[in-house]
């Protein structure tokens, strides 16, 4: 089963307060050479059917008008991946014909 | 004058609009987020809470309820409507005002008394004050940081559809100190602030005259009971 994952983050010029607490704990705790944390959300989404053309479209049009809103957040990636157990399966089948044990490319992604 | 308050998942000040209403003179009428009739009320609050728990966006789940339908259709055929704090962030997420909603700039939750200054008194919902006039509600929000694009604040205040802007302080953010919009027609009016909670002498903020005592937020019902006695 396909999983689609789409990745929204708010927009660069607007000030990310969650982030900003984060960037200020890591300075009190020593980790410092981190200029700046930004936190985003990912969404993943699952289907039971083929990922075509027609899904895809629907996709772009959910992650553009319900997953961010457009005045505050952009979407900045979505990726069309395999599940867990597909990518184990192409591991094991990858195996029997290479050496390393990668096999196939994870997923699609535009 | 019949006023229609939307109980959402969530919502926590619906009871205090409905109560509002009632001691502006209107009947309060509770309508639920499930339902697609607006039981011919003629007009709208969506009052403030936590609707779907802020899960997604503040308001963005609850901007997608089956009212929603109705009460997009209905302001756009010119039925004033009011949103209050997250009721504002509804309508921003519905697309029936500008802007969006962030997190306080300093990322904390605030609570307090607020002044505000009445930029338009000629909206449905405004009518009453008049156009400079300071006022104190409460405002009480983690998200209300309003934003939009350096061309949208310009229009905004062009048009005059800034309506409100916190004065003294700016307590989360908000660009040009906006604490609420309207749209075009002045009938849909969204703000951070609560008046429904300064409505009754005893339960309102401290005024110098005695403490509690503020109504402060009573001319935002009064105002579209009485546009709309005025039109009929």
């Amino acid at each position: 089963m396909p999983t689609i994952v789409v990745d929204v983050m708010p927009k660069a010029e607007l000030l990310d307060p969650q982030g900003k607490a984060v960037a200020g704990a890591l300075a009190r705790t020593g980790r410092t050479g981190f200029s700046s944390v930004r936190i985003g959300k990912r969404f993943e989404l699952t289907v039971d059917g083929p990922v075509d053309d027609a899904l895809k479209a629907s996709v772009q049009e959910i992650a553009e008008e319900i997953l961010s809103n457009g005045v505050i957040e952009d979407v900045v990636g979505i990726h069309y991946e395999v599940t867990n157990a597909e990518l184990a399966a192409e591991a094991s089948d990858a195996a029997s014909v290479t050496e390393d044990g990668f096999g196939a490319p994870a997923g699609e992604t535009h | 004058m019949r006023i229609g308050v939307i109980t959402f998942p969530g919502s926590l000040d619906d009871r205090d609009a409905q109560r509002a209403v009632r001691i502006a003179g209107g009947e309060p009428v509770a309508l639920w987020h499930g339902s697609h009739d607006l039981e011919g009320v003629d007009a709208l609050i969506l009052p403030g809470g936590f609707s779907y728990g802020d899960y997604l966006r503040c308001g963005a789940i609850a901007s997608l309820s089956p009212i929603m339908t109705e009460v997009v259709a209905a302001a756009n055929a010119g039925m004033p409507v009011l949103g209050i704090c997250n009721g504002f962030q509804m309508l921003t997420e519905a697309g029936l005002l500008e802007g969006g909603l962030i997190r306080n700039d300093h990322g904390g939750f605030i609570c307090r008394d607020q002044v505000l200054r009445i930029e338009n008194a000629s909206t449905d919902w405004t009518g009453e004050f008049s156009a400079g006039e300071e006022i104190t509600i409460p405002l009480k929000n983690g998200e209300g940081g309003f934003i939009a694009s350096d061309e949208t604040l310009d229009r905004l205040e062009g048009e005059g559809r800034v309506v409100f802007r916190y004065v003294g302080v700016n307590p989360n953010g908000s660009l040009r100190d906006i604490a609420g919009i309207s749209n075009e027609r002045g009938n849909v009016v969204g703000l951070m602030p609560h008046p429904e909670h300064a409505v009754e002498p005893g339960f309102g903020p401290d005024t110098a005259a005695a403490m509690r005592s503020g109504v402060d937020g009573l001319g935002f019902f009064t105002s579209v009971i009485r546009r709309a006695l005025v039109e009929a």
